[in-house]
């Protein structure tokens, strides 16, 4: 009994320095066991980034749906409200936007890659404990494990990149590399190569909101490192988790439909 | 160290040792810890051979003689070699397989375990004539269209991303992460994702149908059992091992993971379907893995799908003009 009434009064001692040191925002955030903020939850963007990095106005969509995939307008999330393209960058973003509407990796229901899959349009899920993580995005179900352990190279290049975590204070890094290079940036064509090097941070902003940014640098396409900030939005629903969003079938038409036979129904 | 301390820290760890649960490692919360990398691949098939008879156990003998011929049997070169003079351009050599290299530790025949024929059970009479129609209908279509063509091949599922998670002949690797409220299994075939609630909230409404089904978890006693329905039916569902199948919109399948060991989870998945004249279960043990799971991007770097239905429309005008 003496020993649990001291184990309680040092883990007061600790709490209480631990909200000396970070202010009262740090005692209001989900935690886990070992102390370190818990980011597990079903968590979503509010920006309209997937259509375009930059601050943009609305525009139309193919003629034939109307308004339905029209682009909304919104304020950009890069720092600067700038890309910082070399030439051969700038020139790869503007064929990418000539061909949208068929080369936009999303019209093919191909993974995301990172940081795009943290601000599409869909939400993306959290698991998240003292000795693992995992973030499913509803999106093409695509996947990260995050590594919370000693940091691993990348065995292979991937859509959705090599993830190794590391903690700053409450902060979680994230250093993401080993990409293929195929993955956009948005509907608008912004593009990093295959060299590029995603630094993410995650840092709880409340309970239920998480301060997100990346740190892009891929010296092949930016002539400098060049970064975003947006906010993560806990969806607190009853019961809210991921369902299936298996995107492949419905792409079936458009990428073999010249290989199909067409039978008379 | 003395005798005498090394007695007393020997004790304690017998005596876990000798109670399953006591030596199950749990989350901090208390629940079974399940986490971490885990594989499934063995070198057993879903289904008894046929010449096995009603055979249900190895000796450690026949064992070992039925690895040693499995193993050398699997050599997919020698495949590719027969290929050529088949015409047929044959499947991945060897370096490309991960069927392990041992059968299960109970030394089954069969990763069937009920029936006691170790197989599939057989259809009903309703089910056998819509698999026979379902059958004419694939040989006189093979490949109109992607549907007519296997979940692996259009890049949807495979056998152990979904309940009964079966194993592959390749990439059997899972990673497994536990909250409070969920246990949530990642295959590294096509990247699947089971997302299991263990919270206690109910299934989706029946007409939402999903390619890897709605499953609900809870603990009983250190073992997490599973409940997977909604499933949307698909001849090919069952992945490699059972290749053509009927589900219908009852299929059902109640799994359970169980820690037996550090390195060991015993799953069972008991499948119920009306299609079949009774229902089946498997076992099979997942053992730990110590390297990191890669991304299996399918759908990104599908060729074969087109290669396959161009191929068939160039025979089909092949034939066409051979008519002529």
């Amino acid at each position: 009994m003496m020993r649990l009434k001291f184990v309680l009064l040092t883990l007061g001692a600790l709490l209480a320095a631990n909200t000396h040191a970070q202010g009262s925002r740090a005692n209001d955030i989900p935690r886990l066991a070992n102390g370190k903020p818990n980011l597990s939850g079903v968590w979503q963007a509010f920006t309209t980034a997937n259509w375009n990095l930059l601050t943009h106005g609305a525009s139309a969509g193919p003629p034939e749906f109307g308004a339905l995939l029209a682009t909304p307008p919104g304020y950009g999330i890069v720092d600067g409200d700038e890309i910082p393209y070399l030439p051969a960058g700038a020139e790869q973003q503007r064929r990418n936007y000539a061909a949208r509407w068929k080369e936009d990796p999303e019209v093919k229901c191909y993974m995301p890659g990172v940081p795009r899959a943290n601000y599409m349009p869909y939400p993306l899920q959290i698991f998240h404990s003292d000795s693992g993580m995992l973030i499913a995005y509803q999106f093409a179900g695509a996947a990260r494990i995050v590594n919370l352990g000693r940091a691993q190279p990348s065995a292979i290049d991937s859509w959705m990149g090599v993830s190794n975590a590391r903690w700053d204070g409450d902060t979680l890094v994230v250093d993401v590399t080993g990409f293929t290079g195929q993955a956009w940036l948005d509907r608008a064509g912004n593009q990093a190569g295959p060299a590029l090097h995603v630094v993410e941070r995650y840092t709880f902003a409340g309970p239920d909101a998480i301060d997100y940014s990346a740190t892009l640098e891929d010296p092949q396409t930016f002539s400098r490192p060049w970064s975003m900030h947006f906010r993560l939005h806990r969806n607190s629903d009853n019961h809210a988790h991921l369902l299936e969003f298996k995107c492949v079938p419905f792409t079936e038409e458009l990428l073999y439909g010249d290989v199909y036979k067409r039978t008379k129904q | 160290m003395t005798p005498r301390l090394l007695v007393l820290t020997v004790l304690p760890l017998a005596l876990a040792c000798s109670v399953a649960g006591a030596q199950t490692p749990r989350t901090p919360w208390g629940a079974p810890d399940l986490q971490g990398t885990w594989s499934n691949a063995t070198l057993t098939p879903l289904q008894r051979p046929a010449d096995l008879k009603d055979k249900e156990f190895f000796t450690a003998d026949e064992a070992k003689a039925y690895v040693k011929q499995r193993l050398s049997a699997q050599s997919g070169d020698e495949n590719i070699q027969q290929d050529k003079t088949t015409g047929n351009v044959g499947s991945y050599n060897d370096a490309w397989m991960d069927r392990g290299n041992d059968i299960v530790p109970t030394r089954r025949t069969s990763l069937i375990v009920e029936p006691k024929t170790g197989r599939v059970p057989a259809f009903t009479p309703d089910a056998q004539r819509q698999f026979e129609r379902d059958s004419a209908y694939a040989a006189a279509h093979p490949a109109d269209t992607p549907e007519d063509r296997y979940l692996t091949e259009r890049c949807i599922g495979f056998g152990g991303g979904h309940a009964p998670m079966l194993p592959e002949p390749y990439n059997n690797n899972y990673y497994v992460v536990q909250t409070p409220d969920y246990v949530t299994i990642m295959a590294e075939l096509n990247h699947e994702v089971r997302i299991i609630p263990v919270d206690g909230r109910t299934h989706l409404p029946s007409r939402v149908t999903q390619w890897v089904g709605d499953s609900r978890g809870h603990w009983e006693g250190d073992t997490l059992v599973v409940e997977t329905t909604n499933q949307k039916p698909n001849r090919h569902y069952y992945g490699v091992q059972m290749l053509d199948s009927v589900v219908s919109d009852k299929f059902k399948v109640v799994e359970r993971f169980t820690r037996t060991a550090r390195d060991q989870i015993r799953y069972t998945a008991t499948v119920s379907d009306p299609v079949f004249t009774t229902p089946w279960t498997v076992e099979i043990f997942m053992h730990p893995q110590t390297g990191q799971m890669v991304e299996y991007a399918c759908h990104e770097g599908n060729y074969g799908l087109r290669g396959l239905l161009s191929a068939t429309r160039e025979e089909e005008r092949k034939a066409t003009e051979s008519k002529r």
